[in-house]
């Protein structure tokens, strides 16, 4: 008698049904996206976060101070130590791999240039625009190009194997050159793909593949500094401590976070007589802005759930109080007060579970959409949300439907039979 | 007959009387069907409120956290050259407060046993602002106290102890207030007061760099505005920081504007339901104003009326609770208050009264086609 109760129920008040299952459905929709994107969007604005460049310089351990000002090198070229260029790719084989973005590594040399009747002294900057490596059977490619996003290059990006160049902004202006020129560098022809514009220091260099600046200096292999980017973790009071003085549980748990700091740790085991240090300006701003983001989004969420839960009961109240001739006739028939709730909470339970199905997979389609058309990239809905969305709707609906259904057990068959509300 | 004239304005009043009390009574005899459409409303238009407000306001509250990556303008004099005296006075002037300017003036000095490092002198105070992510274990106070890279330290002052730089013949004896750790080319450079600085080597700034807030176009006047105040020198943008603050920015207010269409959607979507619920609830009040011979104009006109001041009182407490929690937000979030946009207002006030007469006109349709004696028969 029980199932078929609920069963007719179900078959023969389509149209109010509908209403709270719509409601129902829509609720848990609008949860499931928003739980979705709030768990995804830190992944997200990361990965956004990285236009911002490097976070993590690698530099010899060696080294004599460095002597820069504004982006220009004054310290002579052949000065201090360099790392090895056949080292690089075992950045690709330490623990922290899926965190590294990409890396580029940098060799600054000073060439002489022949412009017209007088020869310059340039810079020239050494470096990979998107080299493809290998490490382990896994190729990968890497280079400023994903280092550096915010390099413009109107024109071509030159090949990493070729000897062609870019010239910086201010540098062709100076020179009159455009892409597809020719020009001489220390006697050597080279063609110039692209002129680069960066708003640093690069627009009045030469950027040239690797091989060329360290043919121009005479070290084959070498490499002044690497720039690494990197996806981490905000920074906490764990994050700024010292290893050496962390207790082994501890230094367990630091260690397998990606902090910007267990990143440089990892990296300076792996890259021999290095030194790496999280570059602070873009590590630490990282975070705070991270943090904002991420705690906004929470925020929101809270709100979409305290939504969703209010139309949710609402509807099902509706639904509930709609029905009081129903309830009136099971109690003049005999009915308990206990059976006639258990048939209304079982109804809402079915609904619950057909608008919580129905609504996880429009939910997911909604932050699949939202992910696309937002961050060029999947929001993936977890299938651990399936059950606890469930388990979400069914607790709201029942919520919801409690206060009605308590009402209309306790109203007076008589009543609720003549229908005076 | 003749008393017809002096009873007109009466009955009329007393019309006008009974729509009143039949609104007021309505609501106060079912107080709990009344205050639950109510809470609908209101809770919708709270949480509208506070999402727009917060879309509106969150460009203005990440902007300030980007700032902390430091400048955003650089301003460089010619190669080789500084820049024109007063140049950063005049640059404060271009700025108008919207920002903080700090000038660098660099040399390539060399410490005792003759190796080259770069000094730099700036403006301590305003640098401390400028380049919060410094990580500095002392701040120099005064006169002849420096600011060491942590590089650099391990090179002229290990123990902290003083130290001598010198430049072109002149050399200045230096106490070591801190270090400083930034991870890039800071961290080789010793850091001077700007006085000290240019009495000891005679070189004046050559680099101002400004922290401006405001957006993109923003950004650009005030570019141009710098350019203008001095001449000669050039001015960039830091395109690294500007591009990257620009698509956060976007990204972040795109996805705040996804969730804000589908929490009002949701919201408003429980006001429509409790508020259709609430007319079909009262289907008998209906039926009997219809049997005394009300118009369906006037029936129609008496549930519209109610829905709207339902909306209507509903959007204003709404508004004041979302506003509340908005700034709540505001402060737990960003550190930061969050104003209340009255500009907000207009739109949740129309949206609640639009979507509380389109609750009450739905199932008005409804019950007009039903004749009166069958709701009042209970059917």
């Amino acid at each position: 008698m029980f199932p078929r109760l609920v069963f007719e129920s179900f078959r023969r008040q389509r149209r109010r049904k509908l209403l709270a299952g719509v409601a129902i459905a829509l609720g848990v929709a609008v949860a499931t996206a928003m739980i979705a994107v709030a768990t995804n969007i830190g992944d997200k604005i990361n990965q956004e976060l990285r236009s911002y460049g490097a976070n993590l310089l690698i530099t010899p351990q060696a080294d004599t101070l460095d002597v820069e000002i504004g982006g220009v090198d004054l310290k002579p070229p052949s000065d201090g130590a360099f790392l090895k260029e056949a080292d690089l790719p075992r950045i690709k084989g330490t623990f922290w791999k899926n965190n590294v973005v990409g890396f580029a590594p940098m060799l600054p040399v000073r060439a002489s240039l022949v412009a017209g009747t007088q020869t310059d002294s340039v810079e020239v900057l050494g470096t990979w625009f998107a080299r493809q490596l290998a490490y382990d059977h896994e190729s990968f490619v890497t280079g400023v190009r994903t280092t550096n996003p915010w390099w413009k290059v109107s024109g071509a990006w030159p090949a990493d194997d070729s000897s062609d160049v870019l010239v910086g902004r201010e540098l062709a202006e100076k020179l009159g050159r455009r892409p597809g020129d020719r020009i001489e560098i220390n006697g050597q022809p080279h063609r110039v793909t692209g002129i680069l514009a960066t708003g640093g220091a690069e627009e009045e260099q030469i950027v040239a593949p690797l091989p060329v600046a360290q043919q121009i200096l005479g070290r084959p292999g070498a490499v002044r500094k690497v720039f690494v980017s990197a996806l981490t973790k905000p920074e906490d009071a764990l994050a700024l401590r010292d290893p050496k003085t962390m207790s082994p549980a501890m230094l367990e748990k630091w260690s397998c976070s990606p902090y910007v700091q267990s990143i440089a740790y990892v990296l300076q085991k792996a890259i021999p007589h290095s030194r790496v240090e999280p570059i602070r300006q873009v590590a630490s701003t990282e975070g705070t802005v991270l943090e904002r983001i991420k705690g906004l989004m929470l925020l929101i969420t809270l709100a979409a759930l305290l939504a969703s839960a209010l139309a949710v009961s609402a509807a099902m109240a509706t639904a509930i109080f709609e029905r009081r001739n129903e309830i009136g006739l099971m109690k003049a028939l005999g009915a308990a007060n206990f059976t006639v709730a258990s048939v209304f909470f079982a109804e809402s339970a079915l609904l619950a579970l057909l608008g919580g199905i129905v609504g996880f997979f429009g939910g997911s389609l909604l932050a699949r959409e939202i992910g696309r058309s937002i961050f060029d990239s999947q929001i993936s809905v977890q299938p651990v949300l399936f059950p606890v969305i469930l388990g979400l709707a069914a607790l709201v609906t029942f919520a919801g439907s409690a206060v009605a259904i308590r009402r209309a057990v306790h109203f007076d068959p008589v009543y609720a039979l003549k229908a005076e509300a | 007959m003749s008393a017809t004239p002096s009873i007109r304005p009466a009955r009329r009043s007393g019309k006008h009387g009974m729509f009143l009390r039949m609104l007021l009574r309505a609501s106060l005899v079912r107080r709990g069907r009344a205050l639950s459409a109510l809470l609908a409303v209101v809770v919708a238009a709270a949480v509208a409120t506070a999402m727009l407000n917060l879309y509106v306001e969150v460009q203005a509250k990440l902007r300030t956290e980007f700032r902390k990556y430091g400048a955003n303008i650089v301003v460089v004099a010619k190669p080789g050259q500084s820049l024109p005296a007063g140049a950063l006075p005049r640059v404060q002037t271009a700025l108008a407060g919207r920002g903080i300017a700090v000038p660098f003036a660099y040399v390539v000095a060399s410490t005792a046993d003759g190796s080259p490092i770069v000094a730099a002198g700036t403006d301590m105070e305003s640098v401390r602002r400028l380049d919060s992510w410094w990580s500095v274990s002392g701040w120099p106070h005064g006169s002849g106290e420096a600011l060491l890279g942590s590089r650099a330290a391990t090179v002229v002052s290990p123990q902290g102890q003083p130290f001598d730089l010198s430049f072109h013949g002149g050399s200045i004896h230096l106490a070591a207030a801190g270090t400083l750790t930034t991870g890039a080319a800071e961290d080789s450079r010793v850091y001077l007061p700007l006085k000290d600085f240019t009495a000891w080597t005679g070189v004046e700034p050559s680099t101002i760099e400004i922290a401006a807030n405001g957006s993109a176009p923003q950004i650009t006047a005030i570019m141009k505005q710098v350019a203008a105040a001095v001449p000669g020198a050039v001015v960039r943008p830091v395109r690294q920081i500007m591009e990257a603050e620009g698509r956060v920015l976007g990204k972040t207010r795109s996805t705040l504007l996804a969730a804000a269409v589908l929490i009002i959607l949701t919201a408003a979507l429980c006001v429509l339901a409790t508020l259709t619920a609430w007319v079909l609830d009262r289907r008998r009040d209906f039926a009997i104003m219809k049997a005394l011979g009300a118009s369906e104009r006037l029936i129609s006109g008496f549930f519209a009326a109610e829905a709207a001041s339902i909306g209507a009182i509903g959007a204003l407490l709404g508004y004041a609770i979302g506003i509340g929690a908005a700034a709540w937000i505001g402060r737990a979030n960003f550190q930061a208050s969050i104003s209340p946009r009255l500009s907000v207002l207009p739109s949740v006030f129309l949206g609640s009264v639009v979507v509380a007469l389109l609750s009450a006109t739905l199932p008005m349709a409804l019950l007009r086609r039903v004749q009166p004696a069958t709701i009042l028969r209970g059917e």
